[in-house]
């Protein structure tokens, strides 16, 4: 009866056969290429011919020789520092409004969330024709409205990056359901305390409603900018980076440095420091969320 | 974007903007979809998107339910492992899986595109319905065992079937996530008739961008139209979804 396995035994066995694929997945998908990646990043490695060791050449070039890099992180931070802070409080703003509203508000929700359905390439398609200087709608509205004659947005390098942003608005269905479900979480019996104790409008909102939105609002911040750092096909598909590189967003130009001149290993040290900068922004904003995220039930003044 | 995909070549440029389209030209849809062999790229995209799905769910309800349910050595360690590629930007491992799928010969295959689903699923699906598992008593498991189901007969009879709201959700972003991609088809897909249509659609405009406006409105109405098809159908599951993630679609 040796073979017989006890019952504790066997259910170990069953719970790594169960997670194996998921295990294998994660040393031959991700674990694997990222020692992989790593070490690439210190070499020279044009892909018909095995890597060289270079040791730090790479990040050397990345930093003070190739003057790319930075100027693409300087896009990238203008795109993800202006556009997320602005889609959160246009989504807060709105998902106020709505939680208001009480009649139709489900229709609201869907109308306003349908754009967020439409993305990736046919969105940008839609948009390089919206934003066309000559016959787009966004200038002949501005033009029928105020009478202001619209820039030329893609083709001029002081206007991409905006244009980019209020395209990006188009998206914010998703975090207006999300904040409203928060909306909706908040207990109506603080309000009702406040108003017993003649608070007005303003003052609920600046003590209890956001407040208790923090955490979303939060999670929804560093999740942006996680995102935002990582856009790609809007620089791809409308403008190539340019006009004059000014769309040039990170994330593009390691593309090209990977699958247009084969420089794999430069590529593997841009990807390298994207993941450094990621990391260090996701710990700095968790690191600082202490001071300014509510938590329910947690012991706070 | 649908008054542009009705109209004729020449309205499209007009000044201001006709709203409403005159005439009418239906026929530029089966221009579209003739002019580049759309139904083709259709039936690639939908291939990759109904594989993965299937990868998606089979892997991920497999590793959740053992993360749910199952005791075994280093299960807290293993759990962190599985998902710390959650926070990982998939820029880092793109070079290198290149590599590994050239040599491989996988290039201009769907197998990139494809296979790794079948491995895990994506960290984060593991998470959702790991989550959702736990929520479903555990007496149910009990009585099962009792009637003789082993694991994966209580995975399969109880645990699926009262998780369909999750493994909707997992389906809808798994959906939604691949019928959009275009990094990934861009990199592994160079032959034109094993294009996907995010990809088709970039080299379109690539091609004729500035003159077949009214072709490119078309196809991408058509390109966008499951996606919609399958929020109209599936709102209920959308609207829980994103709320249940706080993940934006």
């Amino acid at each position: 009866m040796g073979l017989q396995l006890s019952a504790s035994r066997r259910e170990g066995v069953l719970f790594y056969l169960f997670i194996g694929p998921a295990l294998l997945g994660l040393l031959i998908f991700t674990l694997g290429p990222m020692v992989a990646s790593f070490y690439f990043s210190f070499c020279d490695y044009e892909i018909v011919r095995p890597p060289v060791w270079v040791g730090l050449a790479n990040y050397h070039k990345m930093f003070f020789v190739d003057k790319l890099p930075v100027h693409a992180l300087g896009v990238t931070a203008y795109y993800s520092f202006v556009g997320v802070p602005l889609r959160l409080v246009a989504q807060f703003l709105i998902a106020l409004l709505l939680n208001r509203a009480l009649f139709g508000r489900s229709l609201f929700r869907t109308m306003l969330y349908l754009p967020s359905i439409v993305s990736g390439v046919a969105l940008s398609l839609l948009w390089v024709w919206l934003l066309n200087p000559e016959f787009g709608l966004i200038n002949y509205l501005l033009w029928e409205v105020f009478r202001i004659e619209g820039p030329r947005w893609l083709s001029s390098p002081e206007w991409v990056i905006p244009a980019l942003i209020l395209m990006s608005m188009w998206g914010i269905g998703g975090g207006i359901v999300i904040c409203l479900a928060g909306l909706q979480g908040i207990p109506e019996e603080l309000y009702e305390a406040a108003e017993l104790d003649g608070a007005n409008g303003l003052q609920k909102m600046t003590r209890i409603t956001v407040p208790h939105m923090t955490p979303v609002l939060f999670f929804n911040l560093v999740m942006g900018i996680i995102g935002s750092f990582q856009v790609f096909t809007q620089g791809y598909v409308m403008t190539a980076g340019g006009p004059s590189n000014a769309s040039l967003f990170y994330v593009l130009y390691l593309y090209w440095n990977a699958f247009n001149y084969f420089r794999m290993g430069y590529a593997s040290a841009l990807a390298w420091v994207l993941f450094a900068i990621i990391l260090a922004m996701t710990a700095l904003i968790f690191r600082s969320s202490s001071a300014w995220v509510y938590y329910e039930g947690s012991v706070q003044m | 974007m649908l008054s542009t995909s009705l109209k004729d070549p020449g309205s499209v440029f007009l000044f201001p903007p006709r709203w409403i389209p005159d005439p009418i030209v239906w026929g530029n849809y089966y221009e579209a979809l003739t002019f580049l062999p759309f139904a083709r790229y259709f039936a690639n995209t939908a291939f990759i998107t109904v594989a993965n799905i299937v990868g998606t769910l089979v892997s991920a309800s497999l590793a959740a339910y053992a993360f749910a349910r199952l005791r075994a050595p280093l299960k807290a360690l293993m759990f962190l492992l599985i998902l710390s590629p959650m926070f990982l930007p998939g820029q880092v491992t793109m070079i290198p899986l290149f590599i590994l799928y050239r040599h491989l010969n996988w290039i201009d295959t769907y197998n990139p595109l494809i296979v790794p689903a079948f491995f895990g699923g994506g960290a984060f699906n593991i998470f959702l319905l790991r989550q959702f598992f736990t929520t479903i008593p555990l007496e149910l498991d009990h009585a099962a065992r009792i009637d003789g189901c082993g694991e994966v007969s209580i995975l399969w009879r109880i645990i699926l079937p009262l998780s369909k709201p999750a493994l909707a959700t997992v389906t809808i972003f798994s959906f939604m996530g691949h019928w959009n991609d275009f990094l990934a088809p861009l990199i592994y897909i160079n032959s034109s008739s094993k294009l996907t249509v995010s990809v088709a659609l970039a080299r379109f405009r690539g091609e004729y961008g500035t003159t077949a406006w009214h072709l490119l409105m078309a196809a991408s109405i058509v390109a966008v139209l499951p996606c919609i098809l399958i929020f109209f159908f599936a709102q209920e599951y959308f609207v829980k979804g994103i709320q249940m993630t706080g993940m934006k679609g």
